[in-house]
């Protein structure tokens, strides 16, 4: 009996055990728990929020005292996370793709390091860009930082995946990358899990300071040893239960399919797949298996969700005309995968279907009614009629809301924080009014450090921090910074004239453009900060008082 | 048995409830269930759907394929209108009747109601006004969930025990104001 076999045999099984019904997200939190997990370090991030939400949230994590507050970025979550793991403890660390870009120092050096207790770096992608403001495949950066990398294709796999590496994070004294996209995130299934979750670590003293000290001369060892450890890994990989070569009769095509692009061939394929499938969710790449597949087969089609990174090795510079995907025009090189993409890449029918209907109006998001960033962009546009020219540097948050009608207020998105310090570098080229607006929770994410830059020079700028008191865009998380904001900003040396705390509401509006107006025509730099509580998490705060009465 | 279903509506207006009954429904029997949700931006008030798939035999893929849903389940009439071509030929479309416009290009009614007749198998209700009448009106949603019981494949039964279940936790006002707008939706269909 094959691998595969044994697999689907033991999901029959399960449904009578332990089960739950879980989002992707919410297994993963659980594989952790039950692992033997000793903290979670994380950012709010679609689609990765609900993991930390659910440690949070969960009686057994709250016993065991699990550590799940939320980190200030990225980056201050993967070091705590490192030192968690320096101390013997397991850790995870969770964001969003584009938050692996904040962490990438930390998270590259920590090859490097190698991990004490078992560390799993977390990365929900976003293929087709739901929540998103690029498609980047986080494999790449497994790859870049010879970082073992996990990518489960289902709910249950996820769940069984996370015990399995972090005791191979531990075995190999590497971090392990766990990758995952939108709809393994954000999807439910049923599954099963352990009965006796396992204990967490011992605080130990195992660490060796050589191996963390990355002066040049230890690096340099370190560097020969991680390098080295590449085919071992490699090896595991082509070993793993998780990479399964699944037999099939017809020879004239063999299928790759990662993560959960396996999902949709196997859908394509009710009765069995008439073709051998090579499912592959542990990497390195295991090339052994990828030659057997090209040896046995004539054409070979590739399913991954993402950017073309299998298929990128696979194809190499002979660009073999045998192998097909998403770099040959057979599958979409952008947006996420679809049953319907996959079973025309496998040159079958699709069913029949009604055409759209025509009458349907596209309904785009929008800031909710009574939204204080409404009455902060009201007040900024009545201001900036005033002005030729005038541009205002947009930040990550639901405020980014602000380019679509009817306010058409902002001119740039970019990355957590480059409002600030776009606007400084367009002041700096002789630009006036440069406005920047940013949230509260992206200000102490990524704002401080370039509010600093700008109050150093006194750049002539202007600084709306349109604080709701929350991480509002993914569902009203903590904010780290909420009832410091004045305080940060003296800190970092602004002049306390022109610091200025307004409440966003439409009674206000005359003082808030004069405050607008007088900032901007002040030569140098200045922060406003507009402040009222966000309308989702004020609904949720007046009902817990109601339920409470 | 198997059955796909797509769930939708506008954000914030409860369409993860039905499924979260429905759900439940489906995992007390021992059924296979997939739901994709969506999170994030979307929910701003923007179209929000759900994928869920419900089968005796294991699901792969978490998104349904166009042509293959048996049934779409809407909290809106034009958002019922958006995910036709995932509906299959003979499909059902069990859909509130009320539009929610907060958008300025809203289509006119008639023209969502005659794209609506077009179709061979459509149960609109105005579950809101039902709901109010009724003296549930927290539980429009229900009412939809119990007008598409039939199309669901999941015993009427069933879904009771699942409301029970899932409400159980809010107090026996809420359990039996939902069971109560599962039976309106039941006779609506009718």
């Amino acid at each position: 009996m094959s691998k595969f076999a044994g697999i689907k045999q033991s999901n029959i099984t399960r449904i009578m055990a332990n089960k739950k019904l879980l989002l992707g997200d919410e297994a993963i939190a659980l594989g952790a728990i039950h692992a033997g997990l000793s903290g979670v370090y994380a950012y709010p991030g679609t689609p990765s929020t609900e993991i930390t939400e659910f440690i949070q949230n969960n009686p057994l994590a709250q016993e065991r005292g699990i550590h799940s507050r939320w980190s200030t970025n990225e980056k201050t979550a993967m070091e705590a996370a490192l030192g968690m793991s320096f101390m013997g403890k397991r850790a995870l660390v969770c964001m969003k793709h584009v938050g692996l870009n904040v962490c990438a120092d930390p998270f590259v050096n920590s090859g490097m390091t190698g991990v004490n207790g078992g560390v799993i770096v977390l990365v929900a992608d976003d293929p087709s860009m739901h929540s998103s403001q690029d498609e980047q495949d986080s494999r790449f950066f497994g790859k870049f930082a010879l970082i073992p990398t996990f990518e489960p294709s289902n709910q249950q796999e996820a769940y069984d995946m996370m015990a399995r590496a972090f005791d191979y994070s531990e075995q190999q004294k590497l971090p392990v990358l766990m990758r995952v996209t939108t709809r393994m995130a954000h999807s439910r299934a049923v599954v099963e899990y352990v009965d006796e979750p396992r204990q967490q670590n011992a605080l130990n003293y195992d660490a060796i300071a050589a191996n963390w000290v990355l002066l040049p001369a230890n690096a340099r060892k370190r560097n020969d040893v991680v390098t080295a450890q590449q085919a071992t890994l490699e090896e595991d990989a082509a070993n793993s239960p998780y990479n399964i070569y699944v037999e099939g009769q017809n020879h004239k095509l063999g299928i790759i399919a990662s993560g959960i692009g396996f999902n949709y061939v196997n859908e394509c394929f009710p009765g069995g797949s008439p073709y051998p499938i090579l499912k592959i969710s542990q990497y390195p790449l295991p090339k052994k298996l990828v030659r057997r597949l090209m040896d046995e087969c004539e054409e070979i089609l590739i399913v991954e969700e993402g950017q073309p990174f299998i298929e990128d090795i696979v194809r190499g510079v002979a660009d073999m005309k045998n192998v097909h995907g998403k770099l040959d025009g057979t599958l979409p090189r952008t947006g996420e995968l679809t049953p319907d993409l996959v079973k025309k890449a496998l040159g079958m029918e699709l069913g029949e279907c009604f055409d759209p209907c025509a009458d349907v109006a596209p309904r785009p998001p929008a800031l909710c009614q009574g939204c204080g960033h409404r009455d902060v962009y009201a007040a900024l546009n009545e201001v900036l009629k005033e002005y030729e020219n005038p541009r205002v540097f947009g930040d990550i948050g639901c405020y980014t809301l602000g380019f679509l009608p009817p306010f058409r207020a902002i001119h740039s998105c970019v990355d957590m924080g480059a409002s600030i310090t776009m606007a400084k570098g367009a002041a700096d080229a002789g630009q006036w009014p440069a406005v920047a607006i940013i949230g509260d929770s992206t200000f102490t994410h990524s704002g401080m450090t370039g509010l600093l830059d700008a109050i150093n020079e006194n750049a002539n700028i202007t600084v709306i921090i349109s604080d709701n008191l929350t991480t509002g865009m993914t569902g009203g998380q903590d904010s780290a910074g909420t009832n410091k904001f004045e305080a940060i900003c003296r800190g970092l040396g602004l002049s306390e004239e022109h610091l200025k705390v307004v409440v966003p509401l439409p009674k206000n509006m005359p003082e808030i453009t004069q405050i607008i107006r007088d900032e901007i025509n002040y030569k140098g730099t200045s922060v406003i900060i507009p402040r009222r509580e966000c309308m989702q998490t004020l609904q949720r705060h007046l009902k817990q008082k109601k339920a409470q009465k | 048995m198997k059955t796909d279903i797509i769930l939708c509506g506008v954000g914030g207006q409860g369409i993860l409830s039905i499924a979260t009954i429905i759900g439940e429904a489906a995992m007390n029997e021992n059924l296979y269930i997939k739901q994709a949700e969506v999170h994030g931006m979307s929910q701003r008030g923007g179209d929000v759907q759900s994928n869920l798939r419900i089968s005796s035999t294991p699901i792969h893929s978490d998104l349904i394929a166009k042509g293959s849903a048996d049934v779409i389940i809407s909290m809106e009439p034009m958002e019922a209108l958006r995910y036709l071509p995932y509906l299959k030929k003979d499909g059902w479309i069990i859909t509130s009747a009320t539009p929610f416009v907060n958008i300025p290009n809203y289509p006119d009614m008639a023209v969502i109601e005659a794209d609506l007749a077009k179709l061979p198998h459509v149960i609109s209700i105005n579950i809101e006004q039902m709901a109010k009448d009724n003296g549930v009106p927290r539980s429009a949603n229900v009412i939809l969930l119990g007008a598409a019981q039939k199309a669901l494949g999941i015993e009427y039964e069933k879904l009771e025990d699942a409301i029970r279940r899932v409400f159980g936790r809010k107090g026996e006002a809420i359990v039996e104001a939902n069971i109560k707008a599962l039976a309106l939706g039941r006779e609506a269909q009718k």
